[in-house]
């Protein structure tokens, strides 16, 4: 790693809290000269034109995702209901064929609440943590929190809307999902109460899915009211703790999404598409401080920029698999 | 010196005035949506301070402070369960959202699993068999002896890996019980639709059956004591009414763990006897 993405890992970081992304204050020698070849450049735009003319929509990567996400919380209820025993529990705690699974947020605010750790919890939170050190960090956001599948076809609606002009996507700070991780872990050690679950929809939803609806499921439903009419994406993108969780083990996570700048028409259909696009900032004309970029640890490696991508800039990579192979 | 100061670094053009109406927005709907989140995190909250009711937890609680602290709602110890008799409160509970609890009066736990599967499926030690050392054990929440399975009765161990009582089972309304009354009970307790189950050694060791299959022709009621899974924690007594007659009466004793069956058992509407949840052995 240069020195020019040392500095922007570090800088991914800090708005992976909250920070806004802003310019980068230096910028590689390589990445320079992509950057004043593109500016003004006539057969880069016919090139860009002609991309346009002939891009194709794919969901493939949507659609992998859609299905990896529905198989694993079926296969919650389908364990429970056919009794087969492969996955028992819920996604705040579970058993893989007899292997602890537990949830990384809902484990912290057990040990803050009850101050005490036994070894199964240690052991599951351990198996998880691992699991998604190797798989992505917030790759568990898109790829299994049920609320976020919700949450997709929600912003469907909300994006409906806001083509008709009906309704405007009200941003709010991200800052806030520090803040209510810092003040659910406070709650949680002060009360001696996992106040954070009782209102988590990734727990209320998984629970509903297994053992069945219940009232809780009003508060998801409020949620998802919120997003469609007010504000886009807004519990994932500034309020849940859990992703703040996952995030953190992203940072040493070598999956990732890796930019490429030579072939990138700055058009920004990614950033559209994007859950948090502030970790799409470097695909700005101009921002880019290299000619690769692996993007930062808030991104939840969902693959819509991929699938949007008409260039193929930004693909899925995986640290040092690449060079291996 | 004669150099000049440097100058004052150039100071940022001050923001529009709809640039500062819409930061001002910005943080009016931050504090909205935080105020949202907050009161969400109290209807959940709440409801737990002010709680009424106890619920009866499942075998091995922790005692219910600790209860609510370690437990993860995962619902694991709903699955194992033979008898379905755990279920996860829902909100309006107010004994915390998806925390298990058990409706005795609905489905008691008949121990039918026999080595308390709920406790073994815990991930997070809410129900243990044992508490760690550092979580006081309540007067009268200890069980003298572990209790005897009568299931178990004729196995090399037919004791229950069970340190605490999860509530006492009492006799509430005695002017109602039929044993009391002298009476008998004929037909299916608690009638055909009722679809709690109880494991019955003389039908299935192994698979509990559905109470509604299973009538009854008995001369005097005791079917609380008939049914009681625990050795020696309930027996029919021959005791003096306060106009000095003697009457039959069932009579809890110190081995009772608090399981509910004979709640859920008894053919009386509503029962005569019922399970206090957490409470702990008087003597």
């Amino acid at each position: 790693m240069n020195v020019y993405l040392k500095r922007r890992f570090f800088d991914q970081i800090a708005v992976m809290f909250g920070r806004e992304a802003k310019k980068p204050d230096a910028i590689a020698p390589a990445a320079q000269k992509i950057h004043m070849h593109k500016r003004g450049n006539r057969d880069f735009i016919g090139e860009k034109l002609h991309a346009r003319a002939h891009a194709a929509p794919i969901h493939k990567w949507r659609n992998r995702r859609w299905a990896v996400l529905l198989v694993a919380n079926l296969l919650f209820t389908v364990s429970f209901w056919l009794d087969i025993q492969i996955l028992e529990g819920a996604l705040t705690a579970s058993r893989f064929v007899g292997f602890h699974l537990i949830d990384l947020n809902a484990a912290l605010q057990v040990m803050l609440a009850h101050k005490h750790i036994i070894v199964n919890l240690v052991i599951g939170t351990g198996t998880v943590f691992v699991l998604w050190l190797l798989l992505g960090g917030r790759t568990f956001c898109s790829w299994v929190c049920p609320y976020h599948l919700l949450a997709e076809w929600a912003e469907e609606i909300h994006l409906y809307l806001v083509k008709k002009k009906l309704v405007t996507d009200q941003n709010i700070d991200r800052r806030l999902r520090t803040l209510s991780w810092i003040v659910f872990a406070i709650l949680a050690a002060a009360t001696g109460y996992t106040v954070f679950e009782a209102i988590s929809p990734t727990g209320i939803l998984s629970r509903a899915l297994i053992y069945g609806p219940g009232l809780a499921l009003l508060w998801v439903l409020a949620l998802l009211v919120f997003e469609v009419f007010f504000s886009r994406r807004a519990w994932c993108r500034y309020a849940c703790p859990i992703g703040l969780t996952y995030g953190v083990v992203g940072i040493f996570s070598p999956v990732r999404i890796k930019y490429k700048l030579d072939s990138c028409f700055h058009e920004g259909d990614c950033r559209k598409v994007c859950l948090v696009p502030h970790v799409l900032d470097t695909v700005i004309k101009g921002r880019a401080v290299d000619t690769e970029i692996p993007i930062g640890p808030d991104c939840t490696r969902c693959g819509l920029c991929v699938d949007t991508c008409p260039t193929g800039s930004l693909s899925f990579d995986v640290k040092g698999l690449s060079k291996l192979l | 010196m004669s150099e000049s100061a440097p100058p004052p670094p150039a100071a940022k053009p001050p923001p529009s005035r709809e640039r500062a109406q819409q930061a001002r927005r910005r943080v009016l709907r931050t504090i909205l949506l935080t105020g949202g989140v907050m009161g969400a995190a109290l209807s959940g909250f709440l409801p737990l301070v002010y709680a009424r009711t106890k619920r009866l937890r499942p075998p091995g609680a922790l005692d219910e402070k600790d209860f609510l602290s370690s437990c993860i709602k995962c619902g694991q110890c709903v699955q194992v369960c033979p008898v379905q008799a755990i279920k996860l409160a829902d909100l309006v509970d107010g004994v915390g959202v998806g925390t298990p609890y058990i409706d005795a009066r609905e489905q008691a736990c008949d121990f039918s699993c026999d080595a308390v599967q709920c406790i073994l499926a815990c991930p997070t030690g809410s129900l243990v068999y044992k508490k760690p050392a550092f979580l006081g054990v309540r007067k009268g929440a200890k069980l003298a002896a572990a209790p005897i399975l009568k299931a178990k009765e004729k196995d090399p161990e037919p004791t229950l890996n069970l340190n605490e009582r999860i509530g006492v089972a009492r006799l509430t309304r005695p002017e109602a019980c039929l044993a009391i009354q002298g009476k008998g009970f004929k037909g299916q307790v608690r009638g055909a639709s009722f679809t709690g189950q109880l494991r019955y050694m003389e039908v299935n060791r192994w698979k509990p059956i559905r109470v509604a299959e299973h009538p009854y022709d008995v001369a005097e009621c005791d079917l609380c004591v008939r049914e009681c899974p625990v050795k020696g924690a309930i027996s029919i007594e021959t005791v003096f009414a306060p106009d000095g007659t003697k009457r039959k009466s069932p009579v809890v004793h110190e081995p009772c763990v608090g399981c509910g069956v004979c709640e859920m058992i008894c053919p009386v509407e509503p029962t005569c006897i019922v399970i206090d949840a957490r409470e702990v052995w008087n003597t």
